[in-house]
């Protein structure tokens, strides 16, 4: 390599006025959906367009950690997961407490079907490599597993919504939540524990956390709190996928009265709705955008898609019917359940873990007879 | 194929559904919309969750 082409810019990688122009397009389209659908959900989609830049940016996310604490012991990652949550929740848990009526937390109940639907889920997730913001970070940067995998995804988070009452009544708890102080000491003590455990169990040197994932929790962190501020309610992602199939449904003349779930008056509103008025809908739409804009700037898009055998492509489909279902049953995937669960003191969010944590364990186990990767 | 092709089916796709949202959803009106900060606005948090419960089984 000569020392004039040794700094040069990838052949594809864009130029500095159009990355100009393409931030003020984007810039234009927060502006227009906040002039159309007011303030908030202008604000709403620039911070799911945070949380692309940042997962894609800094090349984080929740399968991969967890993937790499099972087979290599590196905890980094999850250390780092366990970090962001622990800061959301120091300014959630005080916000909920003094402001219960304004903001609300994503408190769900233990039950049968939850805690099957976490299992599966973090089955699902290992086999497609993809969680929730995953699966949308991976489609936005042009991975064509994730970008497959989505409307399915989309798909069954509809039909597992469609079903959720007649899951939940198999059997649930009450909704137990940690609040306050007392709340806010237990959940730090309890994602101490798991750090704590992590550690243990994790290889010598994985306590180093590269300084990307440092920023990558700091960054999630803050637009958590933002969101939780902005939007009144915890950063979540299925809820939205599965609200743009119930319209799709409804615009082919499908009739949505035989669900308990999509009659209701919240959701049958919210399918006459626009999506700009979607809090879950806008963050997706952000979080695709800002993973698609990360990978340009790279210049990421030329790479070629890999080559898969068909089972393979069987398997991505039904991993992504199965991630959209489960995680209704679940109250939400590694963010509406785990991340924000968590952090604003829901029970459930700790054993979503447990059981999508022990899922993901048979998951990478499936990959290899799915021809998703080599038999070792 | 490369990833920039996936991004434009992908992109196709997202146009899709919001053109078939805006056809057939009420009319936006930034004069209803609520603040843009929830906290401190006086209002109840009203938006959908994914950890909602749901309503009972008819």
């Amino acid at each position: 390599m000569t020392q004039a082409n040794a700094h040069a810019a990838p052949p594809s990688a864009p130029g500095a006025l159009s990355r100009a122009g393409v931030l003020a397009l984007v810039a234009a389209l927060v502006l227009a959906v906040a002039l159309n659908a007011g303030p908030r959900s202008g604000a709403i989609l620039a911070i799911g367009l945070g949380f692309g830049l940042a997962l894609e940016g800094f090349r984080f996310g929740f399968t991969g950690p967890w993937r790499r604490m099972i087979l290599e012991r590196d905890a980094s990652g999850l250390l780092a997961q366990l970090l962001a949550i622990g800061i959301v929740a120091c300014a959630a848990l005080p916000l909920l407490a003094a402001n219960g009526a304004e903001l609300k937390g994503a408190h769900a109940p233990v039950g049968l079907a939850m805690v099957g639907g976490a299992f599966v889920f973090g089955v699902a997730m290992q086999v497609v490599l993809g969680c929730g913001s995953g699966t949308l970070v991976n489609a936005g940067s042009g991975n064509a597993i994730g970008a497959v995998a989505l409307p399915f995804f989309a798909i069954g988070s509809f039909a597992g919504a469609y079903h959720l009452s007649w899951w939940t009544s198999l059997g649930s708890l009450p909704v137990a939540t940690l609040d306050g102080t007392g709340g806010l000491a237990v959940t730090l003590a309890g994602l101490a524990g798991i750090a704590a455990l992590a550690l243990l169990l994790g290889r010598k040197g994985s306590h180093r956390l590269p300084a990307r994932y440092w920023a990558a929790a700091l960054a999630l962190a803050v637009l958590a709190i933002l969101h939780l501020v902005v939007a009144g309610q915890p950063w979540g992602v299925v809820y939205g996928l599965g609200l743009w199939v119930a319209k799709a449904v409804v615009a082919v003349g499908g009739d949505l009265s035989g669900s308990a779930f999509w009659a209701a008056p919240a959701n049958a509103e919210q399918v006459e709705a626009s999506l700009f008025t979607d809090v879950t809908s806008l963050t997706d739409l952000g979080l695709i955008g800002g993973a698609a804009l990360v990978a340009w700037w790279r210049a990421g898009f030329a790479s070629p898609v890999g080559v898969l055998p068909a089972r393979a492509w069987v398997a991505v489909i039904v991993a992504g019917l199965v991630l959209g279902y489960s995680s209704r049953l679940a109250f939400g995937c590694n963010i509406g359940a785990f991340f924000s669960g968590v952090a604003t003191g829901s029970a459930h969010g700790w054993v979503w873990f447990a059981a999508a944590f022990a899922g993901s364990w048979v998951g990478i186990k499936m990959r290899p007879a799915l021809g998703l990767e080599k038999r070792k | 194929m490369t990833r920039a092709h996936v991004v434009m089916l992908l992109g196709l796709g997202m146009l899709g559904v919001i053109v078939l949202d805006q056809v057939q959803s009420e009319p936006l009106n930034p004069y209803t919309a609520p603040p843009m900060i929830a906290l401190g606005s006086g209002m109840a948090a009203g938006g959908a969750h994914c950890a909602a419960p749901p309503p009972p089984a008819q």
